[in-house]
């Protein structure tokens, strides 16, 4: 059942928050329970394989779609299209009338938003100038590029200047270049305070972007929280060399210690390096190399969603990142 | 209720200026003016051949008879139309008994009967029976050039008068030609026009607009736009074709329209709740178009829902046309307060009765089920269509795919 908090019932510093969040389609439950906090002005990323439930999830907060059950409050507002002049959103499939030139598709997606259509025109004016697009303004949009469409929908997204950005897979489809440039451009809108949430299945994207990250496996959260809470999940790796093959050394190494083409793979141990360092010293190991590393993202999202949900994420075609 | 009009003006703007602007729309305008051409065209090359393959009747007879029978048949015309006129030609009397054979043996002008003995001793000789029409319409114009010449029942004179009818009686009268003429007029502009509908939302699907708009602005908004947009695209190309038609008239007929009863409300208030009522039929059946054409996914699924819909008008129509000739009968009130075929009870209406004040809440009452008939349809296609979740799978399909969740919805996670 839906029920409708009031705003006061929701938390100040939160630019987006949802409980419970059920969504059920006739053949399955694609979102199972999931909770999301979103302060305001962060860079928030939603992690998952595709099929995860994380477009469902985005379509349910922006009110595109109501949830079975559950609430979402977006920017004060527990019905999102009351907030829509304040967000921005870019769905994963991309949508633009062809025959509008690429100056009134940008102006329209402004007007939509609230925005006056010659302040629209304006700014789309001025925002392709910036984006290297000028000339290409009163182009009907199906002569574009791929690659032209997608960024003049997203200053489509932009141009009535949101305080919520909400980004579907906007990386999709782009290519390195054009990947660094968006990511400028996130991290640019962030720092005047503009809060953004972007879902991808791309881990890197999520680990240079994001302050916040949802790991979503499988319709439920498998993890809400810091990208250091998630990497803290984990023990630091130890890599080790030794000039020895055997010895008292080896009782030092933890039980699920792996060799991998003559290196040391292991957790290190909780006492820390120093104790570890003396262990192996006095045990006479002869130490080649030991690197100390901390866990990635990656390994942290494995470590959280599971084995099956990484090896999904390793099927789908990554994009190059910057 | 403010964003939700201000929403819908920005996509009215949208869609009216990609509909007026583009070349398909010049198309368009010109779409009603191909019959008139075609008319124009092959009705030039068919007039003559009409009148040459009339029967011709060979009328051997003196000149003063033949005149006689000529100015006959000319009376007859004006009253039963060219077309339903045998000819008649004359053949000046040889004298000889063989004459009539010979007559219709020729070849040219190849007549079907020949009429010898004058007016006095007549007698049709020829292929055809005594109660052919060909002798029927011989026996009438011999009766009416005998009148003549005998100076009794030339010329009828029969002052017409033109007045309203009684409100109880039944009126069959001039009025009711110009209540079914605004009837069918404003049946057949919403029958070529509202069907657009159908497909108003398949480019928004196709394109993956639709996900951009339904997060920007409420769906009703998205409705009312496109209705309001195409109707605005609709009253252009009405204006258009009115001017032209206007400017035919004026340039070929200038008397045409003048023999045409005035309505019982007055020409300029008559043609004024025509523009009104073809709106609010045309929203009153777009919004219901708009919402079952929103469930269609391709044009082809959009061409499968044309011919029913077409057929629910027309039974619409059928049920409206009751009204024409008893404003105040139960049926008529019926249909009135039908909320689809109120437009055309209600025009009817206004070629027969002067009362305006039924108008007023006839159009407040179709504004009320418009306005539903949206809300109804805007809901719908939020609940079964603009969904999220799995793709469609071949052999679970529904009838026609109709209830299909979108394909910018598919794709999602």
């Amino acid at each position: 059942m839906l029920r409708q908090a009031s705003p006061q019932s929701w938390t100040d510093g939160i630019a987006v928050e949802a409980k419970e969040l059920v969504k059920d389609f006739a053949e399955k439950r694609a979102v199972d329970g999931v909770s999301l906090d979103v302060p305001t002005g962060s860079i928030f990323g939603l992690l998952g394989p595709n099929g995860a439930g994380k477009t469902t999830t985005l379509r349910m907060l922006l009110g595109i779609i109501e949830p079975s059950s559950g609430e979402r409050c977006v920017l004060g507002h527990t019905r999102p299209i009351e907030a829509a002049h304040r967000i921005g959103y870019l769905p994963e499939e991309r949508g633009l009338y062809p025959s509008m030139n690429a100056r009134e598709g940008i102006a329209f997606m402004g007007a939509l938003r609230g925005l006056n259509l010659s302040v629209a025109r304006r700014r789309a004016d001025q925002l392709l100038e910036e984006n290297g697009l000028g000339e290409w303004a009163k182009k009907p949009i199906r002569t574009l590029s791929k690659g032209m469409a997608q960024t003049v929908q997203l200053l489509g997204t932009l141009v009535h200047e949101p305080r919520l950005i909400v980004l579907d897979e906007p990386f999709s489809g782009l290519d390195p270049m054009n990947q660094g440039k968006l990511e400028r451009l996130i991290r640019s809108r962030a720092a005047d305070g503009v809060t953004i949430i972007f879902s991808t299945h791309v881990i890197a994207h999520a680990e240079r972007l994001c302050e916040q990250i949802a790991i979503i496996a499988a319709g439920k959260v498998a993890f809400n929280g810091r990208v250091d809470e998630a990497r803290a999940k984990l023990r630091p790796i130890v890599r080790l060399r030794t000039r020895e093959r055997d010895g008292p050394w080896r009782s030092v190494l933890p039980p699920s210690a792996r060799n991998e083409g003559g290196e040391w793979i292991f957790e290190l141990p909780k006492t820390g390096p120093e104790p570890l360092l003396k262990a192996l010293i006095d045990g006479g190991a002869g130490i080649e190399t030991l690197a100390i590393e901390r866990p990635g993202l990656h390994e942290a999202f494995v470590a959280i969603a599971g084995d099956a949900a990484a090896r999904a994420m390793a099927t789908e075609p990554e994009e190059i990142a910057q | 209720m403010k964003e939700l009009l201000r929403a819908a003006f920005v996509i009215a703007r949208r869609d009216f200026s990609a509909t007026v602007l583009s070349r398909t729309f010049l198309l368009f305008l010109l779409g009603p003016f191909f019959p008139i051409l075609m008319v124009a065209v092959f009705g030039a090359a068919t007039t003559p051949m009409s009148a040459s393959d009339r029967p011709t009747v060979g009328i051997i007879a003196s000149s003063k008879d033949y005149q006689q029978l000529q100015i006959a048949r000319d009376r007859l015309q004006d009253t039963f139309g060219a077309l339903a006129m045998v000819n008649i030609q004359q053949v000046n009397p040889t004298g000889r008994p063989q004459q009539s054979g010979q007559v219709l043996a020729s070849a040219r002008p190849g007549y079907v009967a020949v009429l010898e003995g004058g007016l006095a001793n007549p007698r049709l000789v020829g292929s055809v029976t005594a109660q052919s029409g060909t002798a029927k319409q011989l026996r009438l114009m011999i009766a009416e050039a005998r009148r003549a010449t005998t100076g009794t029942g030339d010329e009828v004179n029969l002052p017409v008068m033109l007045a309203s009818p009684s409100p109880s009686a039944p009126n069959s009268g001039a009025q009711a030609l110009t209540a079914r003429g605004g009837q069918s007029l404003l049946f057949l502009l919403t029958l070529l026009l509202a069907g657009m509908l159908l497909s108003q939302l398949i480019e928004e699907k196709s394109n993956k607009v639709i996900e951009v708009l339904a997060a920007a602005v409420p769906i009703d908004s998205i409705f009312l736009g496109k209705l309001l947009a195409m109707l605005c695209a609709s009253l252009v190309g009405i204006a258009v074709w009115a001017a032209v038609g206007a400017a035919a008239i004026a340039a070929f007929a200038p008397t045409g329209l003048s023999g045409l009863p005035p309505p019982a409300i007055g020409w300029p208030v008559f043609i004024l709740l025509g523009v009104v009522y073809f709106a609010m039929s045309y929203l009153l059946l777009g919004s219901i178009f708009l919402g079952i054409g929103a469930h269609a996914s391709s044009a082809r699924e959009v061409q499968t829902l044309s011919m029913p819909v077409t057929m629910a008008q027309v039974v619409i129509f059928a049920f409206a046309s009751v009204a024409v000739g008893a404003p105040h009968s139960n049926k008529a009130i019926g249909a009135a307060i039908f909320p689809l075929s109120s437009p055309y009870v209600m025009i009817a209406r206004a070629g027969e009765v002067s009362d305006l004040m039924p108008h007023l809440v006839a159009v407040v009452w179709q504004f009320l089920w418009v306005a539903l008939f949206l809300r109804v349809a805007s809901r719908i296609f939020r609940k079964s269509v603009l969904k999220s979740g799995p793709a469609k799978r071949a052999g679970r399909r529904r009838p026609f795919g109709l209830l299909t969740s979108l394909g910018v919805a598919r794709s999602g996670s």
